[in-house]
């Protein structure tokens, strides 16, 4: 079922006109209702179609198990607040939070409903009925990285982010280090644009980068525009962001790192319907799946195909980790010694720049 | 700097100044007849929208900025009836107009942000090649439309007959109307033009800048384009410096990242603020100018209702 803010309203205040019927009380017999809120569209090709294809994979999965429910352009701010409360009323069981700015109201809104779970995308804050779930989505930029240390001709990068998050940082780092494992020379610049969603920026942004003599490009926003620029000019190329972009970039796309959060939403909400649900933080990665690398370019040869297969072999299998020392920051001042790996509280609050890396202001 | 980048650096803030300018030389119209629209970011996605949709169709570009503007000028008609016919508040119907607009070009885009299109090519393809030239040649007819568009609409306001009309409703709505001007028709043709040109500058976005549809692609220009013409007092040939000016402020933040010089060292959101520091000073120093002229029409945002 999906349904749009006005008939969640609608249920939400029968709900509330009714508080003897809580939404446990039938949850026995029925569907496990699991609702989702978004912050932007489905539409977006990027971040929120990732987590509704997500959705879309749960319902496949479970059946008539499930029923679910998603409110799209939630905002960060007391709406979210309000539309988890009506989400809660209206009798769901499960909820998935799915943009890091919900963090405070997810927290608010579980504590009046201690039977409903929730869980929080990128968050860190946790309670008895929150949990926290994530993405290694830096192992898919450590497989990205050697593509692009072994093609880039100028051996200069650049990296389109929204802002200089933890989360950012780490794809930066790990794309980095991977490029220089291949090229010792290979340089990196991130390049802020303060916006996850601003198209034409993203492009001119590229621009700029292919104007001054990089010739591979990432980006951490969620669109496809750097990539068609990258297509345009006939640079070495750049990587799908989310999703496969093939489609924009025939030639340009080396390959794209894929969000799959399906897996996910299936073990959660089979956890809960078994009762064995709890508050934990979940952060997998390429091993799980949730993580994937898609479908490699025409312009990748074998040799370096097998190079980023091994890479993202390495990490499925746990012989290979990106954030294994010796790791230098861009003073050159050692910052991870030989042998010893970032932990992952480590990584989270990541907010320096390994040897390579063109410091942004 | 070599020659090469800077060429390369003038084609990228030519192509960002674009939308802006043509979107603000619509609003300009439309305020100097004494109405203020603060609609131009939704009737810009209207048209972006409809710019891809038609490009996505038919590949014709020409045909896809025709449309952009006819679906520019549908929704200035919204905007048109409510405050012109019903005399609504301009602000508030305004605000109201660019919600609808947002929301109107999501739902109609729905399905279509996984679809690649092609950019419009640049209008002399010869020239278009050669490493000099194509600072002058290189563009597409958007480019050069915006450029015709300015010297037009000064041309229109400062020599013509009709132009002196459409100040004169602007300025002093009464007189006009006494002197037997239908003060409402010339404001909804203004309306209208306005309408027309935020349509084509939406369809920048896609034909000319970043060759797909996102949900609220146009990031907030349409509000650079109503600030920019207060920054160049309402006069045209100000506002094509102002909209360069512009469209330099954001593409020097980029270059000056991209390329790690002295200039990367300004934070990104002091760069992001630029434009709007940039109006508020010349906002100052237009009110502390001795003779207190704003140059503002006097009528901007009045509603006109006629006494008999």
């Amino acid at each position: 079922m999906t349904i749009n803010r006005r008939t969640i309203l609608k249920s939400g205040l029968t709900a509330a006109m009714l508080p003897l019927l809580s939404s446990v009380a039938f949850a026995q017999d029925e569907p496990l209702k699991v609702g989702f809120i978004y912050i932007g569209t489905i539409n977006d090709n990027g971040w929120n179609y990732a987590h509704n294809q997500g959705r879309l994979y749960l319902e496949e999965q479970l059946g008539d198990a499930v029923e679910t429910t998603y409110v799209e352009n939630v905002p960060e701010g007391p709406d979210a607040e309000r539309v988890l409360r009506e989400l809660a009323q209206s009798g769901h069981d499960l909820i998935f939070a799915t943009s890091f700015g919900y963090g405070d109201y997810v927290l608010k809104v579980a504590q009046q409903f201690p039977d409903v779970k929730f869980e929080h995308a990128t968050g860190y804050q946790r309670a008895d009925n929150v949990a926290t779930y994530n993405a290694r989505f830096h192992e898919g930029r450590a497989v990205a990285g050697t593509v692009a240390g072994h093609m880039s001709e100028t051996g200069k990068g650049g990296y389109i982010g929204s802002f200089p998050i933890p989360e950012v940082v780490m794809g930066v780092n790990a794309f980095t280090l991977a490029a220089r494992k291949v090229n010792p020379d290979f340089t990196m610049t991130p390049v802020y644009i303060s916006t996850w969603n601003d198209p034409a920026k993203e492009a001119d942004a590229a621009r700029a980068m292919i104007d001054q003599g990089i010739d591979v490009i990432t980006q951490h926003t969620d669109g496809p525009a750097a990539l068609q620029v990258a297509e345009e000019r006939g640079i070495v190329g750049g990587f799908g962001q989310g999703a496969d972009m093939s489609a924009f970039a025939p030639q340009a796309q080396l390959t794209s790192i894929i969000d799959n959060w399906g897996p996910h939403y299936v073990n959660a909400a089979q956890a809960v319907i078994d009762g064995t649900w709890e508050s934990k933080d979940s952060w997998p990665g390429l091993k799980e799946g949730e993580v994937q690398i898609g479908p490699y370019g025409p312009k990748v040869p074998e040799d370096v195909k097998a190079a980023a297969e091994a890479v993202k072999e390495g990490q499925i299998d746990g012989t290979f980790n990106i954030f294994t020392g010796p790791i230098n920051d861009h003073t050159g001042a050692e910052r991870v010694p030989a042998g010893v790996t970032l932990t992952d509280a480590e990584l989270l609050s990541m907010d320096w720049y390994v040897e390579g890396v063109n410091p942004p202001s | 700097m070599t020659t090469e980048l800077i060429i390369a650096v003038i084609i990228t803030v030519v192509g960002a100044s674009t939308p802006i300018l043509i979107a603000a030389l619509g609003e300009l119209v439309v305020e100097r007849a004494g109405v203020l629209n603060l609609g131009v970011e939704g009737m810009m996605l209207v048209g972006a929208i409809t710019g891809f949709v038609i490009v996505f169709t038919t590949g014709n570009h020409y045909l896809a900025i025709a449309l952009a503007a006819a679906a520019g000028v549908a929704t200035s008609l919204i905007f048109g009836f409510l405050t012109l016919s019903l005399s609504a508040n301009q602000t508030a119907t305004g605000l109201a107009l660019t919600i609808f607009g947002t929301g109107f070009s999501a739902l109609a885009g729905q399905g279509f942000s996984a679809r690649p299109v092609t950019l419009l090519g640049p209008l002399f393809p010869g020239l278009a090649g050669d490493p000099v030239w194509r600072v002058i040649f290189g563009y597409s007819a958007l480019v050069y439309f915006a450029l015709f568009m300015v010297l037009a609409i000064w041309w229109f306001l400062k020599k013509t007959r009709a132009g002196l009309i459409l100040r004169a409703v602007g300025e002093n709505d009464l007189s006009a109307h006494s002197i037997g001007y239908s003060v409402i028709g010339v404001r909804y043709m203004a309306v209208m033009f306005g309408g027309a040109m935020a349509g084509i500058a939406g369809a920048c976005f896609p034909l000319l800048l970043t060759p797909q549809w996102a949900d609220g692609m146009t990031a907030g220009r349409g509000w650079i384009a109503v600030a920019l013409v207060v920054f160049a007092s309402w006069r045209p040939l100000r506002l094509l410096v102002g909209a360069y000016l512009f469209g330099l402020v954001m593409t020097t933040e980029l270059y000056a990242k991209a390329g790690g010089g002295p200039l990367s060292a300004i934070p990104s959101e002091l760069w992001a603020a630029l434009p709007y520091l940039a109006t508020i000073v010349v906002l100052v120093l237009i009110s502390i100018r001795r003779d207190a002229s704003t140059n503002a029409p006097a009528c901007l945002g009045k509603p006109f209702v006629p006494s008999n």
